[in-house]
């Protein structure tokens, strides 16, 4: 076999799946609060939207990146506000959230076409980075991916061996007792959505700082519906995410890459190549999951009413 | 003294409805700009496509003034929201409509039926309806001169093409950029790579990088947004030819030339003809003839012998004394495609679903 070729299949992998990993990761903790967030695609826009804003005023991709951080965070904000204060179905206020995205950042959007900004290029971690193999498909990409290193671990930490995580988990599955149990559920469900979406948001300036260096309108393309569908995939667990992201990432990956080298297969089959494993994949998962039953969490999607 | 200013008031009022409507028609005889209103199937912000039908928009209000009035209306599907958006536009009193996208032929027939008044250019599609006028743009005639461009620049005779979908217009495009290639350096190959979208920013880089893994110099695309695949080739160090819109901003130096269109000469051209009352319907081929289409600005590495090369075959293509496809021409699989004196018809270009020889790539079997 081509190594050069699975290397850079596979590191190719990484860097596209990083975007839709962003969004899976943050959608994980929302959804583990109990709330489920359909809005990503259009959190992700105005994510991608406010980094460019800022990293173009400012000059700087990181405030950028904070940018998009706080742009998503508002957005999840809205969508706290109508599910958990006023009780709004869950599923209406995701779309809604997706349409308004896309309309906000599209209006704004329009004052940065073609801007130049400062983009954050691949820099090779010393001695990680020598590595054979694994060096040139891990350690050898843009600030951003890694960060996603740091941040999942940090993630599947704070779910499972804190305080706060197993106060989001608890008011996910049964709130009642939650709150019986002295835990105020709507502070918990408010962080859990807001700091969620935040991270979508960062997704969304992936693309648009890393990928496309530039602001063009839609350019999520679907990805945080693709996002949501990771969630379900990953059992509801950050480091299974990563895997699922860099799953779809490399599935998108190879595809091209096989073009690429001369493969005379259908450009329509082989586009279809992404989506065909993540429907095998979930079926896979599905089942597994039925067997273990580790489903989703039981309050998921019910909004939580204290005085009833 | 209340009831005086009242009074008063109340005279005044009268007065003045008595004048406002000589007033108002006064106005209008003087002059009455002729109102454009153009439909865009995409967001204008993609620095690609409807970037450029865009630009082609101001140029007509910068060109012809006080002369003309326009509204447009972006992200317009080609379907019933179309027709909603062409009867708001005449409403507005809009008597020139610029249909810029394939799927609106249908819709804009039936708009055009209901008002026959009002004037319609539909892009790529014929129609026998009386105030529609239609127009095609042979975008493979710059793609051919960029080809050439290609094909002097490339040293390992590998040129990458990162392809939206695989569609007879794409294909056009792409066979004509190989031959353009091939004319100057027969060893040329064309690498394509199908994204299937028309923007995606990470699929996009994803296929140029994977072309620039297999030692390709020189990459070209036809995605409607130009940015994230011309920085990738800055950044790769390939030389990189744009499509739709000149970004050359975004590759200062690798940047060669790009395909482009020049929309604006030909919307001006034709609000000129409405307001001078002799428009007709039929159908104009933008091509390099009109200069409808053209090449975008070079870049620093295209030397000036180049420069003069282009030139000379821009004029050989622009008087037609050389077609771009000329027979005998066969596809790659060695079936023969335009007979040794049989001239291409919009039939023939329309059908286009084969490659020439010399271009690497899957492109589901011809059945003709």
């Amino acid at each position: 076999m081509a190594d050069p070729f699975i290397v850079a299949v596979l590191a190719g992998a990484v860097r596209s799946g990083t975007a839709v990993l962003y969004a899976a990761a943050g959608e994980v903790i929302t959804e583990r609060s109990g709330i489920i967030n359909l809005g990503l695609e259009g959190i992700m826009l105005v994510g991608a939207v406010s980094g460019i804003a800022i990293a173009s005023i400012t000059g700087s991709p990181f405030i950028g990146i904070s940018a998009a951080f706080v742009g998503g965070g508002l957005l999840g904000l809205v969508h706290a506000i109508l599910s958990i204060r006023f009780q709004a179905n869950q599923i209406a206020s995701g779309i809604v959230l997706t349409i308004l995205g896309g309309g906000l950042s599209a209006f704004f959007g329009i004052a940065y076409v073609g801007k130049q900004i400062n983009s954050f290029s691949a820099v090779k971690i010393p001695f990680l980075g020598d590595i054979p193999f694994i060096g040139s498909i891990f350690f050898n990409h843009d600030i951003m991916v890694y960060g996603t290193y740091i941040l999942i671990p940090l993630l599947a930490f704070l779910l499972y061996k804190t305080k706060l995580g197993l106060a989001i988990r608890a008011v996910g599955e049964d709130p009642d007792s939650a709150s019986a149990a002295g835990i105020r559920v709507s502070h918990v469900r408010y962080f859990a959505t807001i700091f969620g979406a935040a991270l979508a948001g960062m997704g969304g300036a992936y693309l648009s700082l890393v990928y496309a260096q530039g602001w063009i309108e839609n350019m999520t393309a679907g990805r945080g519906l693709i996002a949501v569908g990771l969630v379900l995939f990953a059992g509801w667990d950050p480091l299974k995410a990563m895997f699922g992201a860099y799953l779809f990432g490399g599935a998108q990956s190879l595809e091209l890459r096989l073009q690429a080298i001369g493969t005379d297969i259908s450009p329509y089959i082989l586009g279809m190549i992404p989506y065909l494993l993540i429907i095998i994949v979930f079926t896979i998962g599905t089942i597994r999951q039925r067997k273990v039953n580790t489903g989703s969490p039981t309050a998921l999607g019910l909004p939580y009413n204290p005085n009833k | 003294m209340n009831k005086f200013i009242f009074l008063a008031a109340a005279f005044i009022a009268w007065g003045l409805q008595l004048f406002y409507p000589t007033v108002s028609l006064a106005v209008e005889q003087k002059s009455q700009p002729l109102k454009i209103g153009f439909l865009y199937v995409g967001p204008i912000a993609d620095n690609g496509w409807n970037y450029a039908q865009e630009l082609g928009r101001q140029y007509v209000e910068k060109s012809l003034g006080n002369k003309v009035e326009t509204i447009f209306a972006e992200n317009i599907g080609e379907n019933a929201e179309a027709e909603r958006v062409m009867e708001k536009m005449i409403a507005q009193g809009a008597k020139l409509i610029f249909a810029t996208s394939f799927g609106y032929l249908e819709p804009v027939e039936r708009v055009a039926k209901r008002h026959p008044d009002i004037i319609f250019m539909q892009l790529s599609r014929t129609t026998d309806i009386k105030n529609i006028g239609n127009y095609f743009y042979w975008q493979y005639e710059p793609f051919y001169l960029s080809g050439i461009v290609a094909g002097r620049m490339t040293k390992s005779n590998k040129i990458g093409f990162v392809a939206s979908h695989p569609i007879p217009p794409i294909v056009q495009s792409i066979n004509a950029f190989a031959l353009g290639a091939q004319s100057v350096n027969p060893k040329a190959k064309v690498k394509v790579v199908w994204t299937n979208t028309w923007v995606d920013p990470p699929i996009e880089v994803e296929a140029a990088k994977g072309l620039i893994d297999t030692g390709i110099d020189v990459l070209a695309f036809d995605q409607s947004d130009s940015q994230s695949i011309v920085k990738t080739a800055e950044d790769n160090n390939v030389y990189i030819i744009g499509c739709y819109s000149d970004v050359h901003q975004f590759a200062p130096k690798r940047w060669l030339t790009g395909a482009c269109c020049n929309w604006g000469l030909f919307y001006a051209k034709v609000a000129q003809a409405v307001i001078n009352h002799n428009w007709k319907p039929g159908v104009t081929h933008c091509s390099l003839k009109n200069d409808y289409v053209k090449l975008a600005s070079f870049g620093p590495a295209v030397s000036p012998t180049i420069k003069k090369e282009i030139a000379v075959a821009k004029n050989k293509i622009a008087n037609e004394t050389v077609s771009i496809f000329h027979g005998p021409l066969k596809d790659r699989e060695g079936k023969m495609r335009l007979a040794k004196d049989q001239k291409p018809d919009l039939k023939w270009l329309a059908e286009m679903n084969w490659f020439v020889p010399g271009v690497e790539g899957s492109l589901s079997k011809g059945n003709k």
